[in-house]
């Protein structure tokens, strides 16, 4: 992996940077939710942002579709809202905002109407929260047209590009992980962006291509280590962002190891998986030498027990043996 | 409450003029589209503001052009009311390159964003929550634009309804919320889906002041908007006013209710006609040269719109992203 610097921070540290520093550096930046001001959000991730904007880091009733859509008023009229939903879950009340008015409002209006808004998500699983607060849920919003979907997997990701997506002129959708929020990584203190549409190949290999993102990503990372000793060479790509996808970089390693893994935690049918599925079968038929493989989640809701929750999502474990099989 | 007389002298007959005139023309803009709408000029569905016309145009009427307003998919009322074009209008509904939107909105969807129309959306209650986000910009900019929302009686079975009035109740936005109580949602009367006999009660469980009134009478609307907005403009909170109307379209079916209504409530427009003449603020052949001018007005609009082209095929790509 590349180096940013020296200074390490966590995950949800990284968030809360780029929320403070776009407040700071832009007055039409504020923060809109349940439970983020003085409490600081369930997770905690906008604690201390209240003391300093006391005007701009708002906490609403419990009514998603309420300031979902006064956030999108609000971007409307120019404005650049970041809202909080506690759980991506929640999004489930909101989701005419969402589909409806976000994603369309600009097309219908042949492009009169702009809408600057981000909805941060906390989504995943692995904190034995059950079905309704464990879900992943970004591919449905993928399928959606007027809908940019950024997925970060490091702090450093986590920063870069919730900063662009506070100054991208679009509705976007920022699923941050639940179980990421500790992670420690490097990241500059200074701000910086990273561009949407760019994933990034953070370990280079000859044999298989694994396109992952979020936990996800890491557990594969971890596959990946004990392979490298028994002579597997994996090519490892972070999408960042599922829409815009950076198809190149996913065509472009796929041609050159000839098998492709997906390992994604959302659910298996018609999911972002699929859509990496088809694009590379579409566009790299050619250059693959086995069947493309998806590891993902069943399709069935997260359990509460912890022996059944640790069943869900796919293993470090499951991951090599998957890869292993093509090669 | 003060007397029509004094209304009228205040409003003085410039205004008064202008008011009557923008009835009119909302009337006679949504005949043409039912027009062109039976010649399949007009795609789709068609959705007209047919008695409604006072609702718009004494709100509306209130505000500056800096304001804010909101309507729904039944929405042409509104935009004529905020001095939209009929040309540009008309292409929209014919869904030519010229309209508002350049052909992509039609019927429910016009919005001529650079009048103060914040978007037109037609999921029934979808734009209240949308509303209170203009009506929160302006409080966070410290400006005092106010914010006009507009929809019909069916909306407030909507959760939107009930979510909306709490938070603008919450924040103390800027925000009127008009209710334009058509008596229907589509088929199904209002009686039917509400227990309430004044849907502006609602406003009771959000602490904030709602007014029913004759929204037949553009006076009358005009009147209590604006002192919303004054409300509104000086930071004293939210306001649900429902004009209780009928709409001609959705009622046809049932003969007997429009009737009823008419007999009722009477025509907005006949109405401040005859008030209008009787204070000789016009005389009838005043109204004549307005009526004829208006009705020159739309058939230019169907000139300009038959005459345009069709919006390039390059543009069914464009404005997914900004």
């Amino acid at each position: 992996m590349t180096s940013h610097g020296q200074r390490e921070i966590s995950f949800l540290e990284a968030i809360r940077e780029a929320l403070l520093q776009e407040m700071r550096k832009d007055g039409t930046v504020f923060l809109i939710g349940e439970d983020i001001g003085r409490f600081g959000g369930v997770f905690g991730v906008t604690k201390g942002l209240q003391k300093e904007f006391p005007d701009r880091v708002l906490e609403t009733p419990i009514s998603e579709s309420a300031f979902v859509g006064c956030a999108i008023g609000a971007a409307i009229a120019g404005m650049r809202p970041v809202v909080e939903l506690m759980f991506a879950d929640f999004v489930g009340v909101a989701m005419d905002q969402v589909i409806n008015q976000a994603a369309k409002l600009r097309y219908i209006s042949g492009g009169q109407i702009t809408i600057p808004l981000v909805i941060r998500m906390p989504f995943g699983v692995g904190m034995r929260f059950a079905a309704q607060h464990s879900q992943t849920l970004y591919s449905i919003f993928t399928h959606i047209p007027g809908l940019k979907v950024v997925v970060p997997s490091t702090p450093y990701d986590a920063k870069g590009l919730l900063i662009e997506a506070i100054r991208d002129n679009n509705p976007v959708l920022y699923f941050e992980h639940k179980m990421l929020y500790g992670l420690k990584g490097n990241a500059p203190e200074d701000e910086y962006i990273i561009p949407f549409g760019k994933a990034t190949v953070i370990e280079e290999g000859a044999d298989v291509t694994a396109v992952s993102c979020a936990l996800m990503l890491h557990r594969t990372m971890e596959a990946v280590k004990k392979l490298k000793k028994e002579r597997v060479s994996v090519e490892v790509i972070d999408l960042r962002t599922l829409v815009p996808m950076d198809k190149a970089t996913v065509l472009e390693s796929v041609r050159k190891t000839g098998r492709l893994v997906i390992i994604d935690e959302d659910t298996p049918r018609c999911s972002i998986a699929d859509y990496i599925a088809s694009f590379v079968a579409d566009e790299a038929f050619g250059y693959l030498d086995s069947p493309i493989k998806r590891i993902q989640p069943p399709s069935t809701p997260v359990s509460y027990s912890p022996v059944l929750e640790d069943l869900y999502l796919p293993t470090s474990e499951t991951i090599s043996k998957v890869i292993k099989s093509l090669c | 409450m003060i007397t029509p007389e004094k209304l009228l002298e205040e409003l003085g007959k410039e205004k008064l003029i202008r008011i009557y005139s923008t009835m009119v023309r909302i009337r006679c803009f949504e005949e043409e589209c039912e027009k062109q709408f039976t010649v399949g000029k007009i795609h789709g569905m068609l959705h007209v503001c047919l008695g409604e016309e006072a609702i718009f145009t004494g709100a509306c009427e209130t505000l500056r052009k800096d304001d804010y307003t909101i309507g729904t998919h039944r929405n042409h009322g509104l935009i004529i009311a905020r001095g939209a074009d009929p040309r540009y209008m008309m292409s929209e509904m014919f869904g030519k390159k010229s309209g508002y939107n350049k052909g992509k909105g039609g019927d429910m969807h016009i919005t001529p964003h650079g009048l103060g129309v914040i978007c037109s959306t037609a999921i029934v209650g979808s734009g209240i929550p949308i509303a209170l986000g203009a009506a929160l910009s302006s409080k966070m900019k410290g400006t005092d634009r106010v914010t006009v929302c507009f929809f019909g009686d069916g909306a407030t079975n909507q959760g939107t309804f009930h979510e909306s009035l709490n938070l603008a109740s919450v924040y103390n936005l800027p925000i009127i919320f008009v209710i334009k109580n058509s008596q229907f949602a589509v088929s199904t009367p209002i009686t039917m889906t509400a227990k309430l006999k004044r849907l502006s009660k609602r406003a009771v469980s959000y602490d904030i002041l709602g007014i029913t009134v004759d929204g037949n009478d553009v006076l009358r609307v005009f009147e209590v908007v604006r002192e919303a907005v004054e409300r509104a403009r000086n930071t004293r909170g939210p306001t649900l006013i429902e004009c209780i109307s009928y709409n001609r379209q959705n009622p046809k079916k049932y003969d007997v209710e429009i009737r009823d209504w008419e007999k009722i409530y009477g025509d907005p427009i006949d109405k401040f006609e005859k008030r209008l003449l009787k204070s000789s603020i016009l005389t009838s052949s005043q109204v004549e040269e307005i009526k004829r001018s208006v009705v020159e007005e739309m058939e230019r609009a169907v000139r300009f719109a038959e005459e345009s082209p069709w919006p390039d095929v390059e543009e069914a790509f464009k404005d997914v992203f900004a």
